[in-house]
């Protein structure tokens, strides 16, 4: 495939500079904006009346904010996987896809710190976990982890970049001037010499070897927050290894849907091939097939068993109220994602992108079946509690808060293209070069 | 006669505050200090436990009131109370889920309408066991879940075994709900409904009053009021003596009218705890509801009514101030 394309350097430069939004940017850009703009009121209106406006309560006191930021968490593992685990085991055809994934990585890990703040009952206290932070808390780990993650995954989006920083510069009146100050301000020292490039090499290979124990951290941790209580459903010790697979799924999952976005509304069919799909596809066939193991192994055992504590909650998850929701994240999120991608036909374009979509909303609902039923399956029974406590759908605030924490991060993406160059253009060039002279 | 009880009761457990008092070094308010001769024997002698637990006879002129005490700083509420460990029976053969002890709770704590600290739970293990009332309070566990995993200290145990929450400091973050086994916690999901007097209040974290929007909430064992010797709302609340609040190491617990030593209690009537297995080690005992005092049916006249307006409490009490 892709010996038939022999490309030169300035055409490469040509397809990959950034480009400015169309008729269809703007309003793929403006619904975005608006849905953004609608959580943020729906936000204000929290700040006003306290947490009252959404549906949680005392017995499910963690509802859909805190199962948007585990699903943002998963969706930024796949940051490590494509750029420092391809990396490392030199993977070749990764090149086009690093830094699609790596800023997926980036906004959602800041969106995923943001909705847990929008989770607090007193975010004004933000600064507490640092002023009274309680190092054996599993929020501070969340908290150590999370931030230690972001500047790694900002190193690594930044580092790649400025080589390319360097080629836009060439390129002002195309840009426009104020990029053109930007690009500057981000990256006039680079002059591209020869020991700038071994230190850059060197950051990079450090940080993709450091950035995956990290990766594995953040996400075992916030499956901690969850594992490290009593409650039936989340008391397990396959937690951790549970979370970190499910979450490489949702990544490639959200990987793959941007892939298909850029191959075929920014037109870099020439660099994202179907070779690439191909390969994305039989990883995520891979991934769902090792997230299904650890399904097994999270509700077999104890549905052998049914243990008192945890039989209310198996048999609402499997025939019950939940179960609707429980199937579909299963089958959606990983089953039928499976039968359709391990055939050569399923791993064409169009269907990898309904499935990566798929596989994304399957991934969404299966953290909201993993936070919320439990919650509901306390070990005394509910009682003396008003009606409204004992059940839980969220309140129209907190779906738009929701949405519009998705919309920001897509936002972030849609931004981020428009301003620099989603497939690395030095790379490609050198990697063209490398092909051309054998 | 049974006012009389009473009485030596709450100067019993005033001498034993003082007594410990006069122990942990302060020795400012000891009535027994030398050269305090302007007091004159009446001749009335009440007998008292020392902290050691022996049975000491004392003139009753040498008794003095505990003045009211100043409020406690933040640092001494975290602190507790020294040479204390408190603890409470819950003695579930007495309980017909008259619920007063919930009315009283969420009154001197201003718990939001539809909320309670306590809660009174129709228990019934399984389809052929007898069904019992349980009160169940915050279980002030030597093991507290809650305060382990929370993130800024806000939620603590103290030296006396009691379990506090600090509202200044609560992020409102939920995890101690999530963590919490016997989900005791409540959150302060809107703006508290209080009166402008109770607003106005400073806040401490023994008395956990004003609560505050945002913030977590839970029994606290009034440690303001065992401060001046007296007992928890809900246990001078009960009219049927369910509750029996004590200290461990003086060894003995009373309910306002009698006073039993803890060891022989949970020994003679097999006291037990609530989710042993988890390992929390829960300062709230249970006694077993055998031969009771009432059936099980007669409690339920007095059944919980859920409170619909959960989410309407504040705008109807706004109205009716």
């Amino acid at each position: 495939m892709e010996k038939s394309i022999s490309l030169k350097a300035d055409q490469i430069t040509a397809d990959l500079l950034p480009q400015k939004f169309g008729k269809r940017g703007m309003i793929w850009t403006t619904v975005l904006i608006i849905v953004a703009l609608f959580g943020l009121y729906a936000y204000y209106r929290q700040l006003r009346y306290g947490l009252i406006v959404t549906h949680m309560r005392d017995y499910v006191s963690w509802g859909i904010y805190i199962s948007n930021f585990v699903f943002f968490v998963a969706i930024s593992l796949v940051g490590s996987l494509i750029t420092a685990i391809f990396r490392l085991t030199n993977v070749k055809w990764r090149t086009p896809l690093t830094r699609i994934s790596e800023i997926i990585a980036v906004s959602a890990i800041v969106f995923a710190s943001l909705i847990i703040i929008v989770d607090m009952g007193r975010p004004e206290r933000f600064m507490n976990l640092f002023i009274h932070g309680r190092i054996q808390s599993p929020i501070l780990w969340d908290v150590l982890v999370i931030s230690t993650y972001f500047f790694i995954s900002i190193l690594l989006l930044y580092f790649p970049l400025l080589p390319d920083l360097k080629i836009l510069l060439k390129f002002k009146e195309k840009t426009g001037k104020r990029l053109n100050r930007l690009y500057r301000f981000q990256g006039s020292f680079w002059k591209g010499t020869r020991a700038q490039f071994r230190i850059s090499e060197r950051s990079i290979s450090i940080l993709c070897v450091l950035i995956i124990p990290v990766a594995f951290c953040i996400h075992t941790v916030t499956s901690w927050l969850f594992a490290t209580t009593y409650r039936p459903g989340w008391d397990s010790t396959n937690f951790g290894a549970y979370f970190i697979s499910g979450a490489f799924l949702a990544g490639a999952g959200a990987v793959v849907v941007a892939m298909y976005v850029f191959y075929r509304y920014y037109h870099l069919e020439k660099y994202i091939t179907l070779n690439h799909f191909d390969k994305m596809g039989r990883i995520v066939v891979m991934l769902a097939l090792v997230y299904l193991y650890f399904n097994v192994n999270e509700f077999l055992t104890p549905a052998f068993k049914m243990k008192e504590s945890e039989k209310g909650l198996i048999r609402q998850l499997f025939a019950g109220s939940y179960a609707p929701m429980f199937w579909f994240a299963v089958l959606v999120g990983m089953i039928i994602p499976i039968f359709i991608l391990v055939f050569k036909k399923g791993r064409r374009p169009f269907p990898m992108f309904i499935t990566g979509i798929m596989v994304v909303v399957g991934a969404w609902f299966k953290r909201y079946i993993i936070v919320t039923p439990t919650l509901l399956h306390p070990f005394l029974p509910m009682q003396n509690v008003p009606t409204s406590f004992m059940s839980y759908f969220p309140s129209w605030e907190e779906w738009a808060i929701d949405a519009g924490s998705l919309a920001g991060a897509l936002l972030v993406i849609t931004f981020f293209v428009r301003i620099y160059p989603i497939i690395p253009i030095y790379e490609t060039i050198t990697e063209q070069n490398e092909k051309d002279e054998h | 006669m049974n006012e009389n009880i009473k009485q030596s009761r709450r100067e019993f457990l005033l001498t034993g505050l003082l007594a410990s008092a006069a122990v942990a070094g302060c020795n400012t308010n000891n009535p027994f200090a030398p050269g305090d001769d302007q007091i004159k024997p009446s001749g009335q002698m009440v007998k008292l436990l020392s902290v050691d637990g022996n049975v000491i006879e004392m003139d009753k002129a040498f008794l003095k009131p505990v003045p009211d005490l100043p409020p406690v700083s933040n640092s001494e509420a975290r602190r507790g109370i020294a040479g204390k460990k408190f603890v409470m029976v819950i003695d579930l053969s007495r309980c017909k889920n008259v619920r007063a002890c919930q009315k009283a709770c969420n009154h001197m704590h201003h718990v939001h309408p539809g909320q309670n600290w306590i809660k009174v739970l129709s228990m019934e293990e399984s389809a052929h066991t007898a069904p019992y009332w349980q009160p169940t309070t915050c279980m002030h566990c030597e093991e507290p879940p809650c305060v382990k995993v929370c993130p800024v200290d806000a939620t603590f145990k103290r030296q006396d075994g009691i379990v506090l929450i600090d509202s200044d400091r609560c992020i409102g973050c939920r995890f101690c709900m999530a963590a919490c086994p016997y989900s005791t916690r409540v959150f302060n999901w809107e703006e508290p409904v209080l009166t402008k007097e109770e607003a106005a209040q400073p806040y401490n974290p023994e008395t956990s009053t004003p609560q505050k929007r945002g913030t977590v909430g839970k029994c606290d064992f009034c440690p303001d009021m065992t401060r001046r010797g007296e007992l928890p709302h809900c246990v001078s609340a009960c009219p049927n003596g369910v509750f029996m609040f004590g200290d461990m190491i003086e060894d003995s617990v009373t309910n306002g009218t009698e006073t039993f030593r803890f060891s022989d209690l949970i020994k003679d009537k097999a006291g037990y705890r609530l989710l042993e297995d988890l390992g929390t080690k829960p300062s709230v005992y249970y006694l077993p509801p055998v031969n009771r005092n009432f059936p099980y049916e007669s409690g339920l006249e007095n059944k919980y009514k859920p409170d619909h307006t959960y989410e309407d409490a504040h705008k109807l009490s706004t109205k009716n101030n």
